[in-house]
């Protein structure tokens, strides 16, 4: 069973909630990172604190590998009910390194180590977690320095906990270097040092700083899973950066304290899920008719209702698209990946500020839970610019323009005040039922599409320039599909990737035009976003790659249904 | 005074088509806020901001000269909450129906007590919707029969005040729509007061209300004594669960917390209010970059 890993390798951990998946997946990605390695960590976990199977999958290239894997090279249960658990996953190429006497697995590709008899050695089964995390970095042949290095970073602020669990680490690796040696497990991925300097974060972290990028100051939101990370991270950074952060006591809260805000001169912003989301609904509605900003955050997870609350999904699009009763603009982005994440959040605010508009980023479950090291940023081109304007005695809030945006003033800023109202109002502000003014104030709102509409984001196409067929995908399967598309080796074909859903520009039209297959890929079972490039663009989907059982693409996958599909 | 007074009215006041039944308690209501502001040297048009939700109570934004935030159904509350959160230098009121702040905006009531927010919430109490033609409202007494409640309101009645102290509200009032003189003392020591302020108006529906009268208010309601102690919780509300009889003055205030903004970090360095302050990109990209 002797394998040679060059290019890259999946370790996949697995065991019950409460084992130190997480930290081990922190640990691990991080000192592979140091020590110049690409790495991708992607988790699957259930609904509970206790118990249970959660698995932790991390990828580790020469080349940046960003996306999940159905394969599985190397296992390191600490359950047996998780080796069952993954047993669709697990091929007869997987090895399995795990206590088998301690899990009574029974498996013929297995390495046997017993973890938690050295766990209970060092004085407590818990530090299994870390002594198999010290068999695979022995395996990478990490040095012991980098190791150390980031542990105590990583334990700084547990000094007592530093000792056994470098003590854990190296146990681990004494084993690691063992099987290294046997010539079992070789690997020898090529390094690069100027990964140690990438930045390494998840899709939740990455929609946080992008919206501080945007200005954001102040976050509104009621937890609920996946769309609370982004949520903690702004909790994390509020104190060095300035943000307020309150937790409201529902959704519909959340939406109007957020919209509150923007009304009184801050860039606040809510973060939930479609269910939190279907809430904020009427608020969607406010912003539109008081021409009162606000951001939205929602990753996506399976419903309908309570759905499958720790998968992935991307079914919420049209939830956003048409959410809110009444006619009014909006913008949808959808980041493809990290460095996108932290771009488009940074627009969603400036969008939502020169629109005066309900923005949204939508993202999902599989997106901000998944870690990768991406390059520095650079935000010297950020100019962060304020719309606000300072009130003169007369000021009207909804004086009617060419291109329907009033200038915006707060109230306490300037000698006029500042008049909103969810009733249809006329140009000061007021409530009125003169009918002439709703047609032209409603005439006002909607024109800010067309606008919105001219200045729409690119959509970025990959592959053969001279294509015969187009695979279009929006959000979190940017980074799939792309691998995918290397691993098909198939000239005429590319891809074409929406980071803005919503408007798009009409111009759009000629990516289109010339593709004599158009097949699109999306985690829904509908094809929202088919159905809306339709309606968009007039484009037809010849064929509709859907996936809707609460998991992510794997590359794999995902080439094989290309493949059909063409 | 006069022409302080002058300052919250519109200028077209005259030709305003105002929304409210002759003889409603809103107008009463209107005029007292108005004289209360005029009363306050602290407070202009500029530097307040009145929020409401959706009812007739909720429209006296459109009758006055200030900044407005005429909101959703039920959902001033966060809004008032939030502006005066990320702008400490405004006067935030907060005002509505019954039927907006304990019903439809019940939990968001509930818990703006619970941060202390330094706004003032006014609720125009009339016992009944009357917007949508005389339905129950949360504070609707048992028995009274409506074009909805054909058997009579049999639901508990809800208790604002007893409500308010048991969350932790700091001050806690009740006042009436007619009687104009002593309701905007107390208006005027709930706006002052340092956080969350309730004043409770009992206030007579014209149209749809025939039992809770001007007169029936007049029966069934008291002055609290000049020497009542209204720093006893135990007492304020053993006064609030008297419904028999309904006190008016402020039942209860505690001026020893602190208000929702005071306890904020973004305030703990830097009281500028959030609009006014410069995001440092430089420093937020050496952040991202050392997140490595």
């Amino acid at each position: 069973m002797n394998k040679n890993f060059k290019e890259n390798i999946s370790v996949v951990l697995s065991g019950e909630a409460g084992q130190g998946i997480q930290t081990i997946e922190n640990l691990l990605t991080r000192i592979l990172k140091d020590d110049g390695f690409n790495v991708f960590a992607t988790k699957e976990y259930m609904s509970r604190i206790r118990g249970g199977s959660n698995s932790t999958e991390i990828r580790v290239g020469e080349y940046a590998v960003r996306s999940h894997s159905s394969n599985i090279d190397i296992l390191i249960p600490l359950t047996k009910e998780s080796v069952e658990h993954l047993k669709d996953t697990i091929s007869s190429e997987t090895i399995i390194i795990a206590d088998m006497k301690n899990l009574k697995i029974d498996y013929s590709n297995a390495v046997d180590v017993p973890f938690f008899d050295i766990a209970k050695e060092i004085g407590n089964r818990i530090y299994s977690n870390i002594v198999a995390a010290g068999t695979i970095l022995a395996l990478f042949s990490t040095e012991k320095e980098i190791i150390y290095s980031r542990m105590k970073k990583i334990f700084a602020k547990k000094p007592e906990l530093i000792d056994k669990n470098i003590e854990a680490v190296n146990r681990g690796y004494e084993i690691g270097e063992k099987i290294k040696n046997s010539g079992i497990i070789k690997i020898e991925i090529e390094k690069n040092s100027k990964i140690k300097d990438n930045i390494l974060i998840n899709g939740s972290e990455a929609v946080a700083l992008g919206a501080m990028a945007g200005g954001c100051d102040s976050v509104f939101s009621y937890p609920m899973t996946p769309g609370t990370g982004v949520l903690l991270s702004l909790a994390q950074y509020s104190k060095s950066f300035g943000i307020l952060v309150e937790q409201a006591e529902d959704e519909i809260a959340a939406i109007n304290m957020a919209i509150g805000g923007w009304y009184a001169g801050a860039r606040s912003m809510v973060t939930t899920s479609g269910g939190g989301f279907a809430l904020m609904e009427e608020g969607v509605s406010l912003s539109g008719m008081i021409e009162t900003p606000v951001v939205i955050h929602i990753a996506q997870r399976p419903g309908p209702a309570t759905g499958l609350p720790t998968r992935t999904a991307q079914e919420d699009l049209n939830l956003a698209l048409y959410s809110g009763h009444g006619e009014f603009p909006r913008a949808i982005y959808a980041p493809g990946n990290l460095e996108q994440a932290l771009k488009l959040s940074r627009i969603a605010f400036e969008t939502a500020d020169e629109y005066q508009i309900p923005v949204f980023i939508l993202t999902d479950q599989y997106f901000v839970d998944s870690y990768y090291n991406i390059e520095k940023t650079d935000l010297s081109e950020v100019r962060n610019e304020n719309r606000i304007t300072e009130t003169r005695e007369d000021y009207k809030r909804y004086i009617l323009t060419e291109n329907g945006i009033s200038p915006r003033g707060i109230p306490g800023y300037g000698k006029g005040l500042v008049i909103v109202d969810s009733d249809e109002h006329d140009e000061y502000g007021h409530l009125t039922e003169n009918l002439d003014i709703r047609i032209k104030m409603n005439d006002k709102r909607l024109s800010k599409l067309d606008l919105l509409r001219k200045n729409a984001l690119e959509p970025e196409i990959l592959g053969d320039d001279d294509y015969k067929n187009l695979i279009v995908c929006w959000g979190s399967n940017y980074e799939t599909l792309k691998e995918s598309l290397k691993n098909l080796k198939n000239t005429k074909t590319a891809m074409i990737h929406f980071p803005q859903l919503y408007p798009l520009n009409y111009d759009f039209k000629k990516y289109f035009e010339k593709a004599e297959k158009i097949i699109s890929v999306e985690n829904n079972a509908t094809g929202q976003f088919s159905n809306l490039l339709k309606l968009e663009l007039d484009a037809e989907i010849h064929e509709r790659i859907l996936k809707y059982d609460g998991t992510p693409f794997s590359a794999e996958e995902l080439t094989e249904r290309i493949k059909k599909a063409i | 005074m006069g022409n302080r007074i002058e300052l919250f009215a519109r200028n077209d006041e005259k030709e305003m088509d105002i929304a409210w039944c002759p003889g409603c308690g809103n107008f009463s209501i209107l005029n007292i806020l108005k004289a209360a502001l005029s009363e306050m040297e602290e407070i202009t048009p500029e530097n307040m901001v009145l929020v409401s939700g959706i009812g007739q109570a909720a429209k006296i934004p459109h009758y006055f000269r200030t900044n407005t935030f005429n909101g959703l159904h039920g959902r001033s509350l966060p809004v008032a909450q939030m502006i005066k959160a990320v702008n400490p230098e405004l006067h935030v009121i907060s005002e509505s129906g019954e039927g907006d702040m304990y019903g439809e905006g019940g939990n968001h009531f509930i818990h703006a007590i619970r941060r202390n927010p330094d706004i003032t919430n006014l609720v125009h109490d009339n016992m009944i919707y009357g917007l949508t033609k005389g339905q129950a409202s949360p504070t609707t007494q048992k028995g009274t029969v409506t074009p909805v409640q054909i058997n009579g309101v049999f639901l508990e009645q809800f208790n604002p005040i007893a409500t308010a102290i048991t969350m932790g509200a700091t001050f806690v009032a009740r006042a009436s729509s007619g009687d104009p003189a002593q309701t905007k003392e107390i208006i005027k020591k709930a706006i002052r007061h340092k956080g969350y302020a309730l004043v409770d108006i009992l206030q007579p529906c014209v149209t749809f209300n025939k039992i809770n009268t001007y007169k029936w208010f007049k029966e069934n309601s008291y002055y609290l004594d000049e020497n009542y102690n209204s720093e006893n919780k135990m007492k304020a509300l053993e006064i609030a669960f008297n419904t028999e009889k309904l006190a008016l003055g402020i039942i209860y205030k505690n001026e020893d917390k602190k208000a929702f903004h005071e306890q904020l970090t973004i305030y703990k360095e830097n009281k500028e209010p959030l609009f006014k302050r410069k995001h440092n990109i430089k420093e937020l990209e050496s952040f991202i970059n050392s997140k490595i």
